[in-house]
This record gives C-alpha cells, sequence and structure tokens, in this order.
C-alpha cells in the first residue's frame, strides 16, 4: 500500500498551489466554451433525412477532446515536475518497488482528471442546455475512458521526461497509442447521451475495460525502465 | 556470402512475380470483375496483400527485438527494432498508397473514412512513426534503446485493440472477405503466394542491409572516438 504514500505526497503538492488542477479546469471549460461559440445549441443540419441538432452529434467528441487535451496538460507536467531539484532520484531511492512508483502516480494524475471531469460536464449540460440520458451510464464510460488515457499516458510520460523534446514529444506519441481508448469512448459517450441503453455499448464498454487491464499491467512490468539510468 | 544468395533470390523471386503478375497467368476473380470499374486493377491486389502482411511482419519483430533487448539490454536488439521499424514504415506507407490507388479505382474514391481495415493501416502507420519520433527525441544510445524498447512493446500491444476499437466504431469494411475455391483458383494462388515469399524476402534484405548500415555507423564512431576526431 505504499504507493498511496506517493499519490498522497504528489496531491499534498498540488493542493498546497493548485496550479495544475486551476489550469486544467480552466483549459477544459476554455474548449467547452469555444465549442459552444463555434457551433451554438440551436443549429441544426440534416442526417439521413432526420432534422438533428449539430450538438447532439458533435457532444461526445467534444468532451473528450475537453478531457484528452485538458488531461494531457496534467500529464506532461506529471513528471517533468519531479526532474527539479533532483526529486525523481529521490523517488528512485524510496524504499518502494518501482511499480509502486507508478500505482501512486496514476492515483493521483487520476484524481485530478476526475475532479476536471466533474466540474467540465456540469458547465457542458449548462451551456448546451443539454439532457443526458443515462448518468450512471455515462460516470461508468468516463471512468474507463479515463484510466484508459492515464494508465498509457503515465507510463508515456515518464518516457517523455528523459527526452531532449519532452512536453512537445508526449501527445505526438500518445495519441497513437491512444485511439482505442477515445474511439470506444466517444461512441459510448455517444450512446449514453442519446439513447441511454448501457446494453447498446456494451461492446465499447469491453473494449474499454480490456484496454485498460492490459495497459496497467504491462505498465507495471515496463515501468521502472522508463525511469532508471 | 549467404546475403549475397539471399539478395540475388530476392531480386530474381521479385522479377519472376511481376512477370506472373502481367503476363497474363494470374486471373482476375469473377467477383472483382463485376463488381466495379475496369477490372484489370484487381491486379495491384498482388502487390498490395503481400506489402500489408510483410509490413505486420516487421512491426511483429520490433516487439519481439524490444522485448529481447529489456531482457538482456545487447545492443544488437536494439538494431534490429530499428532497422524493422523503419522497413515496417515504408512498408506500412506503402500499403496505404497502394490500397488507395485501388481504392481510387475499385470504390471511386481514394479514401473511404469508415473502413475497419484502412484506419486499422493508418494507425499502424501512425504508431510507428512515433516510434521513430521517440528515437529522434533522445541523444544518449543506451537510454535511446531502452526508452524505445518500452515504446515498441507499448505500441504494439495497441494494435489488435484498435482493430477492435475501430471495427466497433464503424461495423463494416469493403474489403473482400477471401473465398477461395482452390481448385479453380491455383494460378491465383501460386502468384499469390510468389509474391508474399518475394515480399517477405525483400523486407527481410532490406532490414539486413539497415542492421549491417547501423553496425558500421557503430564502427566509424568508434574509430572517431579512438582517434579523437
Amino acid at each position: 500500500m505504499k504507493f498511496i504514500e506517493i499519490a498522497r505526497k504528489d496531491l499534498k503538492a498540488e493542493f498546497r498551489t493548485k496550479q495544475m488542477l486551476n489550469s486544467m479546469m480552466i483549459f477544459a471549460l476554455l474548449v467547452i466554451v469555444i465549442f459552444s461559440f463555434a457551433f451554438g445549441n440551436e443549429a441544426s443540419i440534416f442526417v439521413q433525412g432526420i432534422n438533428k441538432k449539430v450538438v447532439d452529434l458533435l457532444a461526445p467528441g467534444m468532451l473528450w477532446i475537453a478531457f484528452t487535451f485538458a488531461g494531457m496538460l496534467g500529464l506532461s507536467r506529471s513528471f517533468s515536475g519531479e526532474k527539479e531539484e533532483g526529486c525523481l532520484e529521490g523517488l528512485k531511492l524510496c524504499p518502494v518497488d518501482r511499480s509502486d512508483i507508478y500505482t501512486g502516480k496514476v492515483i493521483s494524475n487520476a484524481v485530478l482528471m476526475f475532479l476536471m471531469e466533474i466540474t467540465t460536464i456540469p458547465i457542458f449540460v449548462m451551456l448546451f442546455s443539454y439532457d443526458i440520458k443515462n448518468i450512471p451510464g455515462l460516470m461508468l464510460v468516463v471512468i474507463l475512458g479515463t484510466f484508459g488515457f492515464i494508465f498509457v499516458g503515465t507510463l508515456l510520460s515518464a518516457l517523455t521526461v528523459n527526452t531532449r523534446t519532452r512536453e512537445l514529444l508526449l501527445p505526438v506519441i500518445l495519441f497513437p497509442v491512444l485511439i482505442p481508448v477515445i474511439l470506444s469512448a466517444v461512441t459510448a459517450t455517444g450512446i449514453m447521451l442519446g439513447s441511454g441503453e448501457l446494453s447498446d455499448a456494451a461492446g465499447e464498454l469491453q473494449v474499454l475495460a480490456v484496454y485498460d487491464v492490459i495497459f496497467f499491467v504491462v505498465a507495471q512490468l515496463v515501468f521502472e525502465y522508463t525511469i532508471e539510468d | 556470402m549467404l546475403k549475397k544468395i539471399l539478395f540475388t533470390l530476392t531480386a530474381v523471386l521479385m522479377l519472376v512475380s511481376i512477370y506472373l503478375i502481367f503476363s497474363g497467368y494470374s486471373p482476375i476473380p469473377v467477383s472483382v470483375k463485376e463488381a466495379a470499374g475496369e477490372p484489370n486493377n484487381f491486379k495491384i491486389f498482388y502487390f498490395h496483400l503481400p506489402i500489408a502482411i510483410s509490413a505486420y511482419l516487421a512491426f511483429a519483430i520490433v516487439f519481439v527485438a524490444s522485448i529481447l533487448y529489456l531482457r538482456g539490454k545487447k545492443q544488437k536488439w536494439d538494431i534490429v527494432a530499428l532497422s524493422s521499424a523503419e522497413v515496417g514504415v515504408i512498408l506500412a506507407a506503402l500499403t496505404l498508397a497502394s490500397g488507395s490507388i485501388w481504392a481510387r479505382s475499385a470504390w471511386g474514391e481514394y479514401w473511404v473514412t469508415w473502413d475497419v481495415r484502412l484506419n486499422t493501416s493508418l494507425v499502424l502507420f501512425l504508431l510507428y512513426l512515433s516510434y521513430l519520433m521517440v528515437r529522434q527525441a533522445v541523444d544518449e544510445p543506451e537510454k535511446r534503446a531502452r526508452l524505445s524498447a518500452v515504446f515498441g512493446i507499448v505500441g504494439f500491444l495497441g494494435v489488435p485493440l484498435s482493430y477492435m476499437s475501430v471495427r466497433l466504431w464503424t461495423r463494416a469494411t469493403l474489403h473482400p472477405v477471401a473465398e477461395l475455391n482452390y481448385s479453380t483458383m491455383s494460378p491465383l494462388l501460386i502468384t499469390l503466394i510468389l509474391n508474399f515469399t518475394a515480399f517477405f524476402l525483400l523486407a527481410f534484405s532490406l532490414i539486413l542491409l539497415k542492421i549491417d548500415n547501423e553496425k558500421l555507423k557503430e564502427d566509424i564512431n568508434e574509430i572517431k572516438r579512438v582517434k579523437n576526431i
């Protein structure tokens, strides 16, 4: 259970300044606001003969663009903050397993992501006067999708912190690996917002769950190679 | 000596299989003739499929070589991984190009956004482009080998999941599913098998050449270091 201590250290440092959390939340808010300016909540188009509101078509993609881009801010700082003052060396000297460092970082990143998402979704609902059909289902999709994002993101964040271009490289290498998560999460979110039937999204939820399990296990195994020197 | 034999064999097989494709010996299946446009466009199939499968093979080599590198930290596995990644990226690009040319002729469009295999090939191409990006971003050879091996493992595991998620997303493909009638198809199979052999050997030869190239680079660096140039 030592990883809890590492997560607590990260969150304690974060909540002293709330720098990261604030910029993530404000960034996600800005993305939603820009989309609301761009598409409005009244515009509609014909799709296969049915008059559909533009926001209904774009809502899932919009939400996940806000989540992933804001999450990327947090991820890229997650390890580069440790580079200063030799914190990473200190962390490595801790009498814990290397995989505990990874798990701790995953928890602290996930907490920040969830806080950002909890504030973004109500703002989204408000700006577009939107009705969410299945709130528990949406929560399930968001939790699974966020964990997939964080599991891979934390590993690759540790990987890029050792490279020359650091923050620049992370989005470039993270998004190709994330495609299964983003694709399934967007489709499943669309189902949760639209029809709200959990069984319609069974396939997507399976892919998300399998992705989470595989990458959590693999990241535990290979994490130590990303920070050793 | 062995390499010379391999290269000669590759060249001969390439010539023979190209001759077979264009000589009129290779049949054009009736179903495709009925399907669309100029029936001769089917001939690109004899290139397209072997190139695509060779690309997958090259990426599988990257995966295995990455695991072997992390296990023993032997530099030769890093060189193998780099070489097959580069060859694989070129083959993947060729797959996309030949596929697009064929698609334009057969389906009327270069790119069909919702086709499963198209998107999976694109994801694969992007994944290994970012693998090369990781390599480019690190200067120290040992660290570069370690970090890119981690990414080589993580990236390859994402491939089947991408395929699954894309299939869920679109639920359709224009790609024909092979239903071969072996008695009437034998000329097709012979040409196809010959092409497969030729392209596997080509990929293999290119990887070998690249490995030699990298080893030469190492030697030059070593000489430079010793002579202090």
